[in-house]
């Protein structure tokens, strides 16, 4: 039996507010390809930052053994040095240099700080022969696709020495032939050169494929490590690892009054900004009712942000068409400004960067997409406005000092609660939320739940886009789930399972690749 | 007492910045007031402190709003002037236009640079620094190829503009220039009025106002500024002409930044891009006005300064554009936008001008000018970016 490389002991991280990680264990064998699973926010990442030392030692408690030694590093230098690599899921490379340039970034082949070019050129390419990649190592990286990227950072990481490798979400970006060919890659690496990975990742499929044990992370507590040749490895089995718990009385009750439809999408396409001819969201339609919460699943990259901000006003994507019908009214949207017109309404899922002014007042940010209301001929009456801040710092109990206190300075549920105050105030009668309690404590999340149910009872169009299924199930009457950009399933409160979910997400990737 | 004292260390703690610039300014002056043998704060000098910023100060006004949009800067108003101050020349002088029309005539000249500049910034996506630049050499370019290198004297409106003080209509005194005097009077009591209808407004509203004590001393404070200032002049000439326009400037773009839609927009900008495009900001209309709005203002600068030298010069406008993003960024504006007022850029453009004046009677030599500039500058805002990062910790 092989030792063990990596031993993460009671691993315990707090952020003000929330608990990530609660006692989390983790072994990993010498050689061996090990899988984290888990839902979004379940911990996973958090996990991989303590070992890589991105969450500095101290900053966390328990251990980390590292080939037997206790290892305690205060920066990704250190975890770099001992052989550990991390290759996140925002690829880390300059696309404005070459692929030789690249693989010794930060380790270059050089004396006395003058690089040897032919030396460098000489050693990319046998770390290239060894990830598969063929291409010149003077080929910039913009111009090659994400599935040879993602081999340049393998690459890399050989370069450094590396004898465990972490990835995160290495296919999520990838299509399938390019997914295959990492895997493959990868299996390939840890027989033949011993290499150890752990590897996160939401697609079962892959992880039934390739991994020797597979842990199961949920609500930042370890769950079990399922291990080849002793347990039973299926994607049902490890399902229900993810998302077996409970549901306790997180959610608000609530009766639904559902009118009839007050919001319809149809045969909505959306091609990727950075990329025209990538489509992003391929024929999509749906409809909301009045007075109705209407969930939308899918894991991450699926497609529910970019839909939704196309449909605001084209903030997002290229080469946008598709039919928007509003009260039996087709409606015309080219910008943001006329999407709040026509009484919609987008809350961001990134609320320090796209949805707060931080160096601003809970009054200012409330007022913001509303000052054409709050006066006449351009003038802001500001009496007007600080008597409507008033009220929604009431109405839903934002604590703070006053409505001049900056937004920055405030926790991250009472932010929350001034961007739905600032949307609110705009009167729409179409809500998208879009991870409307991301980052939030639990106390919070209820009072969010309870106004999302509110704004419902007086007829309005909620669509709650969520990663958090108990989430969805908790506040939703309909559900629809996306998976690459297409509606892959409809099904109401009373069907849905944290597990039917799942299964159909799972179900349309494989039935793609059968197609193909 | 007690309680009055920790108010009054608490209101200080909380308008620290705004305070900073005010005491900053009361410091130099009165260093300066001592160092040129009371010079600096003579009627004569006071007059000469005005004629000789006012161009600055214009330029400012429309700075600060390029900064407010993320630290945006418009490098090309040192030659706006300069190409301004030679369409005024063709307009006036070659083709004999009267004054007023030559004057509209200059402004619409530099709106259209501005907006010119505004196009490729906001819809081409150029950088700013990099759009003005090229309107920096483009600008100067224009004005050499008008003037050919000659200097060419405009009529006596430009000059009466930049340099002429209202008659005194009133005239009784002989050392007195009795309407400054009495608009002196006049405008402290539509401040007085102005301010007590706001106050009854937001007490009828039901919002908190500050105490009857505190308005009081406002109101008497400010009044007697007012006066004593205008008093000031009118011992000299009387009230420039020039102190009217930027007057009203003032006015106008305090209103503007503070009170409208697309003031707030502009700060919205600066404050968080993204976010205001998802609040139906349009972020590509506001670049495009304010850099326009720049044009506007650089022109108006370019008459005053052209009507103070008495002539359209190849060399006008030299490094002015770094004296107004000095006065936006001494009166407290951010490097990365959003953060920044109308008030502050005038206040920073009023140190820069004392600290050049001071030093000029002294007679300092003009290389430690620039170096105690520069040495202001550094300082400002240093201490702007210190006590920031200490307001975040003590949260």
């Amino acid at each position: 039996m092989a030792q063990n490389i990596l031993e993460m002991i009671n691993i315990t991280k707090t952020f003000p507010g929330v608990k990530a990680l609660d006692r989390v264990n983790l072994q990993v064998k010498a050689g061996e390809i090990h899988a984290l699973v888990g839902e979004n926010g379940a911990g996973k990442s958090t996990l991989m930052n303590v070992l890589s030392g991105i969450y500095p030692y101290g900053s966390y408690e328990g251990k980390v053994k590292y080939m037997g030694k206790e290892c305690r590093f205060t920066n990704i230098k250190d975890s770099e040095r001992v052989g550990i690599a991390f290759i996140h899921q925002e690829l880390a490379l300059s696309p404005y240099m070459t692929i030789a340039e690249n693989i010794f970034l930060g380790n270059e082949r050089q004396k006395m700080g003058v690089i040897n070019w032919d030396h460098t050129n000489r050693e990319a390419r046998k770390l290239m022969e060894r990830v598969g990649l063929r291409e010149k190592p003077d080929a910039m990286i913009k111009d090659i696709g994400v599935g040879k990227q993602q081999l340049v950072e393998i690459a890399k990481a050989l370069g450094k020495e590396a004898k465990l490798l972490i990835l995160d979400e290495p296919t999520a970006a990838l299509n399938d032939e390019d997914s295959d060919h990492l895997l493959n890659l990868l299996m390939e690496l840890n027989e033949k050169q011993g290499l150890t990975c752990i590897i996160i990742s939401h697609k079962i499929n892959e992880i039934t494929k390739i991994s020797d044990q597979i842990t199961v992370i949920r609500d930042g507590a370890t769950i079990e490590t399922l291990v080849r040749g002793e347990d039973e490895i299926t994607e049902g089995r490890i399902i229900k690892g993810m998302v077996g718990r409970e549901l306790v009385d997180r959610f608000p009750k609530r009766t639904s009054h559902i009118g009839e439809v007050g919001f319809e999408v149809r045969d909505w396409v959306v091609y990727d900004p950075m990329d025209e001819d990538r489509i992003k969201i391929d024929h999509v339609s749906f409809n909301v009712r009045k007075g109705e919460v209407l969930g939308l699943a899918g894991l991450m990259g699926a497609g529910r942000t970019e839909l939704a901000m196309s449909i605001f006003g084209k903030a997002y994507g290229k080469r946008i068409h598709g039919h928007i019908i509003k009260d039996g009214k087709e409606l015309y949207i080219k910008s943001v400004s006329d999407a709040i017109d026509n009484g919609i309404a987008y809350l961001t899922e990134d609320r320090k960067n796209m949805g707060l002014i931080q160096i601003q007042d809970i009054r200012e940010n409330i007022a913001l997409p509303n000052l054409k209301k709050m006066g006449k001929y351009g003038v802001v009456n500001d009496n007007v406005e600080i008597q409507e801040a008033e009220v929604y710092r009431e109405k839903l109990n934002i604590r703070s000092s006053s409505i001049f206190q900056n937004t920055g300075n405030l926790s991250g549920g009472n932010q929350q609660k001034v961007v739905i105050s600032k949307w609110i105030a705009a009167e729409p009668d179409v809500l998208i939320l879009d991870e409307p309690t991301r980052g939030i404590d639990v106390g919070a999340k209820y009072e969010i739940y309870t106004i999302i149910n509110q704004l419902a009872d007086e007829g309005k169009c909620v669509v709650v886009i969520s990663s958090e299924l108990p989430e969805i199930l908790g506040i939703c009457d309909r559900i629809y789930i996306l998976n690459e950009g297409r509606i892959v399933g409809e099904m109401s409160k009373e069907e849905a399972s944290q597990e039917s979910i799942m299964q159909r997400i799972i179900q349309s990737s494989s039935d793609e690749r059968v197609a193909q | 007492m007690e309680n009055v004292w920790k108010k009054f260390k608490e209101i200080v703690r909380s308008n620290m910045r705004q305070y900073a610039m005010l005491i900053i300014t009361v410091v130099i002056m009165v260093l300066f007031q001592i160092l040129t043998d009371g010079i600096l704060l003579k009627p004569r000098n006071v007059s000469k402190l005005i004629y000789q910023n006012s161009y600055i100060l214009i330029l400012a006004v429309g700075m600060v709003l390029c900064i407010l949009t993320g630290g945006n800067i418009d490098l090309s108003v040192g030659s706006m002037v300069a190409m301004i101050s030679a369409f005024s020349a063709v307009f006036s002088v070659f083709w004999g236009l009267p004054p007023w029309i030559a004057i509209i005539l200059g402004l619409l000249m530099g709106l259209l640079g501005g907006m010119w500049q505004g196009f490729f910034i906001a819809y081409v996506k150029v950088p700013p620094f990099i759009t003005t630049l090229a309107g920096m050499m483009l600008f100067r370019g224009v004005n050499n190829l008008i003037l050919r290198g000659e200097t060419i004297g405009l009529p006596q409106a430009y000059i009466t503009l930049a340099s002429g003080v209202i008659p005194d209509f009133l005239g009784s005194s002989e050392d007195l220039h009795m309407t400054t005097v009495y608009i002196g009077i006049l405008m402290a009591v539509i401040y007085v009025l102005f301010s007590i209808a706001t106050r009854t407004n937001k007490k009828k509203q039901g919002f908190e106002v500050q105490s009857t004590g505190m308005f009081i001393t406002q109101m008497v404070g400010i009044s007697a500024v007012i006066n004593l200032f205008t008093y000031w002049l009118a011992l000299d000439d009387g009230l420039p002409i020039i102190l009217i326009v930027i007057a009203a400037l003032i006015g106008i773009y305090t209103f503007i930044t503070t009170k409208t839609t697309a003031g707030r927009h502009i700060y919205a900008l600066g404050g968080n891009a993204k976010a205001a495009e998802l609040s139906g900001v349009s972020t590509k209309k506001v670049m495009f006005w304010v850099y326009a709005n720049m044009g506007l203002l650089a022109a108006l600068a370019g008459i005053v300064f052209a009507g103070r030298l008495n002539s359209a010069s190849p060399t006008a406008g030299d490094k002015f554009e770094l004296e107004a993003i000095a006065a936006c960024f001494i009166g407290g504006a951010s490097a990365t936008g959003g953060v920044g007022t109308v008030i502050g850029a005038v206040i920073g453009a009023f140190i820069m001008g004392i600290l050049n004046n001071g030093m000029s009677i002294i007679g300092l030599s003009i290389f430690w000018m620039d170096i105690i500039k520069g040495l202001v500058l550094m300082a400002a805002v240093a201490f702007d970016v210190y006590s920031k990062s200490r307001a975040k910790k003590s949260v």
